[in-house]
């Protein structure tokens, strides 16, 4: 009981909130970090898959991308970026921490991606095909809203990821709640770093739930921007689930 | 600091330096291995009889896999820390149920996915074969769920060695501490050992689920 009036009060204390090393700027430029990877996984590994799938190509590469990088250790990635002279800890970490959480989001997001175009309906890109749709129409206006849902499912399981992994970025001396973690970890002060285990937890929970309200908005939405081909696909998408 | 020196000034793969810490690598390696190990089996044993339990009594699917959901959501770091009051600072105890709570979701939806696979004829077959219902488990669904429990395990497989290395954190870690001890020296090599090791361990992992499969599924083969 202890610990955990020793915990309430780390929360109420307002020294924890406020100052460059607070919960405030630390969950702050943890979400900074973490929404610039999953942008720029978001255009690389979509790009890439949505292409692959589009054009039928590099099958094997993208399915089995999301497996192969789940071999690699981040820990590992982020330390090597760090002690690569050119990285190194250029912005306060943000580089070395910024480009090995990218190539973390990337596989799963492609993957995703790739399978998500792949399972857009034969039937329907004939039909398309029948209208008179051009391959960028057909991709656009058919394709994309059909895949866009499982493509999101990617990028949320990509975001917990780089949310999480984000946190490791302290111990590359870039600022973040994993530092809170670090610190008491180093200190022997279990409040401190269950605290920010906490924060920590909470922060890839909010991703999590935010990413099921896109990945929401997203299902709808792919149906009413193709009003025609809607009876059909909802019809498709019942026989798949 | 003389670190980024040391650096510069050392090759890439350093193999004086692998030679001389041999011995350190090789109980990392070992550490590694029986953290997953321990971990994939307590996984596998929770694993099995929880999904049968999902299966047969519906109603408890969702609140099983919310709860194996949430386990998987919570970053391994913050896990370990949380549940260190509990179970024991720095404990092996600690990197354990964090590791095993990792696997829970994996392979309990892998077990019911393939559970899921035993459609109404295969039950109706069942039944007109004389199984009784424990019978028609053992002998007919859980079988037939085996391809879809193996996919899990090498998935499951591969993600807690690459989670092993954070536990290095907590004193543990396995190679993770050759990783650590890399990035506090500024020195590559025993950055890149911990890396390829790790890989390495992952992959024969998943290769070992992969013979274990076709030794134990012997249908599939037929089938392919």
């Amino acid at each position: 009981m202890d610990f955990l009036t020793g915990v309430a009060q780390w929360f109420t204390s307002s020294a924890n909130w406020s100052g460059p090393d607070g919960i405030v700027v630390r969950a702050i430029s943890q979400v900074e970090l973490s929404a610039a990877v999953i942008a720029a996984a978001i255009i690389i590994g979509v790009g890439i898959g949505f292409a692959l799938g589009h054009f039928g190509r590099g099958g094997f590469v993208a399915v089995n991308a999301a497996n192969a990088a789940r071999a690699v250790p981040s820990l590992a990635l982020l330390t090597l970026l760090v002690t690569w002279p050119v990285i190194s800890l250029k912005g306060s970490g943000f580089y070395a921490s910024f480009l090995a959480l990218v190539a973390l989001a990337i596989p799963p997001i492609l993957t995703n991606a790739y399978v998500a175009m792949r399972g857009v309906d034969a039937e329907l890109i004939e039909a398309a095909k029948a209208v008179g749709m051009s391959s960028w129409q057909r991709f656009i206006r058919v394709e994309v809203p059909l895949a866009a849902p499982l493509a999101v499912a990617g990028v949320r399981t990509a975001a917990v990821e780089v949310v999480a992994t984000s946190t490791l970025a302290a111990y590359v001396t870039f600022n973040d709640l994993g530092d809170f973690i670090f610190a008491g970890l180093a200190t022997n002060d279990a409040v401190e770093s269950f605290s920010g285990a906490l924060l920590v937890a909470g922060l890839a929970g909010c991703t999590d739930l935010a990413f099921l309200g896109l990945y929401r908005l997203v299902r709808p939405a792919s149906f009413r921007s193709t009003p025609a081909v809607s009876r059909v696909a909802t019809r498709s998408r019942t026989a798949v689930a | 600091m003389f670190g980024p020196l040391l650096a510069s000034s050392s090759p890439f793969i350093d193999w004086t330096w692998i030679r001389a810490n041999a011995g350190v690598i090789g109980n990392a390696v070992a550490q590694h291995a029986e953290l997953t190990g321990i971990a994939i089996g307590c996984g596998l044993a929770i694993s099995i009889p929880t999904a049968l339990l999902a299966w047969r009594f519906h109603w408890t699917r969702a609140a099983i896999l919310g709860f194996a959901g949430l386990l998987y959501t919570i970053p391994s770091l913050a896990l370990f820390v949380l549940i260190q009051p509990l179970t024991g600072y720095f404990s092996l105890l600690t990197a354990e149920v964090a590791l095993v709570g990792y696997t829970l979701l994996i392979l309990i939806r892998n077990v019911l996915t393939g559970l899921d696979a035993a459609t109404d004829e295969v039950r109706e077959a069942a039944i007109a074969m004389g199984y009784t219902p424990t019978g028609a488990m053992t002998r007919v669904y859980f079988p037939l769920a085996l391809p879809s429990l193996f996919a899990g395990l090498r998935v499951a497989t591969v993600t807690v060695v690459g989670l092993v290395t954070i536990t290095a954190f907590i004193e543990w870690g396995g190679l993770g501490q050759v990783i650590i001890t890399g990035f506090n020296l500024y020195f590559y090599t025993p950055i890149i050992v911990g890396l390829v090791l790790s890989m390495a361990l992952a992959a024969i992992g998943d290769a070992t689920f992969v013979i274990l499969e076709r030794i134990i599924v012997k249908w599939r083969r037929v089938e392919a």
